[in-house]
């Protein structure tokens, strides 16, 4: 609803001393990120999330607490198998789907059940700005955590069964690659999956079951014939892993998408649903009643 | 003081078309206007066709719950949008908060924090989101804390804190920014009655420094005491709006009902009896409060203080109670041929 009187450049007495827009909303996406990025590793949420990240690390570490089954792992380069279905089964498709879903669902969600969104939404701050700098605090708690998950799960997984063999995979074979090539596929996951939850807790006021049907669509799309398989962040993100793991004999067999467009692709389509987010939530009101 | 007849310091226009001739005839950007304003809750009405301009001074929204108070408080300040009309804040449109917040601070009901937070932390940090230095902010969060007295306090933690601490909490952040319009839903919530008088006489400064506070409340007293203006509000019509004298006579006709929660009210009962001006008094159900009717609240709340320093009572709150404030809207809306 617009004004006819709008007079919007007038100067308050009491504003702050705004300087240009980028430097005054430079500003202001920091002092969100302040607080957001406290809340995202210290609140009592926080633990959660803990939990979803920390679990693969604990189960491998307890591993380490008995011998290594030698006999039904004798070749060395079964590993990378192992650590694919490991990786494309548990942490991509579940810990992080689930982690930046309870990250990037509350950014908005948990503050409206709180009842405290009324004081951002009080604040002079554009609400594209308070969106964005929400959404950088939950990528950086969730990269920081699901990077350190993915790495950490490698690492234990090879130095525990093979420590000699995997010194020199990672400091002189392809292992330092994949390592790398791993958290940048949980980064691009943390990325694309934070959009898409940031939208849902914005639309829909129990978030819950938009966010089981997205996984299990992304659950089938081993399922799904080659063109739906593209309607998904999982396809963009399993085309980029190292290394391929079978998805089994019901799977619709379709050719992985190129990293030169996977990447693209899947930071194109977060731009386009935080572009849709911010048109949203300059619409967004607040009555807290019924939440 | 009759439906839309009363003395105005706006006199009310009764059409759109009139009202929009009235306001471009004046300095928009020196007033908060509505413009034939409705909202509704799906089919639910929260407030329908209000025009209103709003000039410096203390506006008090009056209505019982329900009336649409908040409603248009929330319609002021962006947090809901109309569904038909339009609304300036001194030229600005609410739908544009990184404009109008610069100049419009709000003191909101909803009594809820960000965990963990201390007074003097939650107002720095929404002052950093304002744009504000460090510096500034620390400096904006120590002005307006000492303004309502919670400097001692500051630096605890926001959930420790009374009822009343956490109003002048919020009310701190609110004006910390030296807002022009100050926008406070339901203020003296809470509040004891030394913190009551002091936080008024807070108002009345700002106010005289020309401020705009628009203050709902539905307690009539408080609005004559500290009003300039009212506009009263009846199932989301404005039933009247125009100087407070008319609404002192019709408050000095109803005694007050307030509820005083507290140990031993049966002390508390029979000591107020002794004040002439108490109309009744009667023992909570639960034994821990005691309801009394007066027709001079003022004179009351220096009596209980006398009391509780006496008795070493202590008192958990001291609220007014809404059916009495009924009574008078009854009587206001239906009288003269009223709108009730």
């Amino acid at each position: 609803m617009e004004s006819t009187f709008e007079n919007d450049e007038q100067p308050a007495a009491g504003s702050a001393n705004r300087g240009s827009s980028w430097s005054l909303w430079m500003r202001q996406t920091l002092a969100i990120m302040g607080l957001e990025i406290k809340k995202n590793f210290l609140s009592r949420r926080a633990f959660l999330l803990y939990l979803i990240a920390g679990s693969p690390l604990v189960l491998l570490s307890m591993l380490a607490l008995f011998p290594p089954p030698t006999d039904d792992m004798e070749n060395f380069s079964q590993l990378g198998m192992v650590y694919a279905g490991i990786y494309g089964g548990l942490i991509l498709r579940t810990l992080i789907f689930f982690g930046c879903a309870w990250v990037f669902m509350n950014l908005f969600r948990g503050e409206v059940v709180d009842r405290s969104l009324h004081y951002y939404f009080l604040a002079p701050v554009r609400r594209e700005v308070l969106l964005i700098g929400k959404y950088l605090s939950g990528l950086i708690a969730t990269i920081v955590l699901f990077s350190l998950t993915t790495a950490g799960s490698m690492l234990i997984l090879y130095f525990w069964l093979y420590p000699t063999e995997s010194r020199g995979f990672f400091f002189q074979g392809a292992g330092g690659g994949q390592l790398f090539t791993y958290v940048g596929v949980t980064i691009l996951a943390c990325i694309g999956y934070g959009a898409v939850f940031l939208i849902v807790g914005l639309f829909f006021r129990n978030p819950i079951i938009p966010g089981l049907l997205l996984y299990g669509w992304e659950w089938i799309n081993f399922l799904l014939p080659p063109l739906l398989k593209k309607v998904s962040v999982i396809h963009y993100l399993q085309s980029l892993v190292p290394v391929h793991m079978s998805e089994g004999p019901f799977a619709v067999l379709a050719e992985p998408t190129p990293a030169w467009i996977s990447v693209p692709s899947l930071l194109l389509f977060t731009g386009v649903v935080l572009f849709l987010a911010s048109l949203h939530i300059r619409r967004v009101e607040i009555s807290y009643a019924g939440d | 003081m009759t439906p839309n007849t009363i003395s105005s310091t706006t006199e009310p226009a009764s059409t759109p078309a009139e009202f929009r001739t009235a306001v471009a005839s004046q300095a928009f950007d020196k007033m908060i206007v509505f413009e034939d304003v409705s909202k509704f809750y799906g089919e639910v009405l929260g407030v329908n066709r209000v025009n209103l301009q709003i000039v410096p001074g203390i506006t008090s929204l009056v209505g019982p719950n329900g009336s649409g108070k908040t409603t248009l408080m929330n319609l002021m300040t962006g947090l809901l949008k109309p569904t038909s009309g339009r609304i300036s804040v001194l030229g600005t449109s609410p739908s544009h908060p990184e404009t109008v917040f610069q100049k419009l601070g709000y003191c909101s009901q909803f009594d809820s924090f960000p965990h963990g937070a201390t007074a003097r932390g939650f107002i720095e940090f929404y002052l950093r989101v304002h744009g504000f230095t460090t510096q500034e902010s620390t400096e904006l969060t120590h002005q307006a804390l000492e303004r309502v007295s919670m400097l001692e306090a500051a630096d605890s933690k926001i959930s420790g804190f009374s009822k009343g601490m956490r109003q002048r909490v919020r009310l701190a952040q609110s004006i910390a920014h030296n807002p022009s319009v100050l926008v406070l839903d339901e203020p003296l919530n809470g509040l004891d009655p030394m913190a009551r008088a002091e936080i008024i006489r807070l108002f009345r400064q700002l106010a005289d420094a020309g401020m705009y506070l628009i203050i709902s409340s539905h307690i009539l007293h408080e609005v004559d005491m500290m009003s300039d203006s009212v506009v009263l509000l009846h199932n989301g019509y404005i039933v009247a709006e125009g100087e407070v004298h008319g609404v002192r006579d019709e408050i000095d006709e109803h005694p007050i009902q307030i509820l005083i929660r507290c140990d031993r009210p049966q002390i508390l009962a029979a000591r107020l009896f002794e004040h002439e001006h108490t109309v009744e008094a009667r023992i909570h159900d639960d034994r821990q409060g005691l309801f009394v009717k007066t027709r001079r609240p003022d004179d009351l709340y220096l009596l209980l203080n006398k009391v509780i320093t006496e008795h070493a009572l202590r008192v958990e709150s001291v609220a007014p109670v809404d059916d009495d404030l009924n009574a008078v809207y009854q009587y206001l809306i239906t009288s003269d041929g009223g709108q009730g």
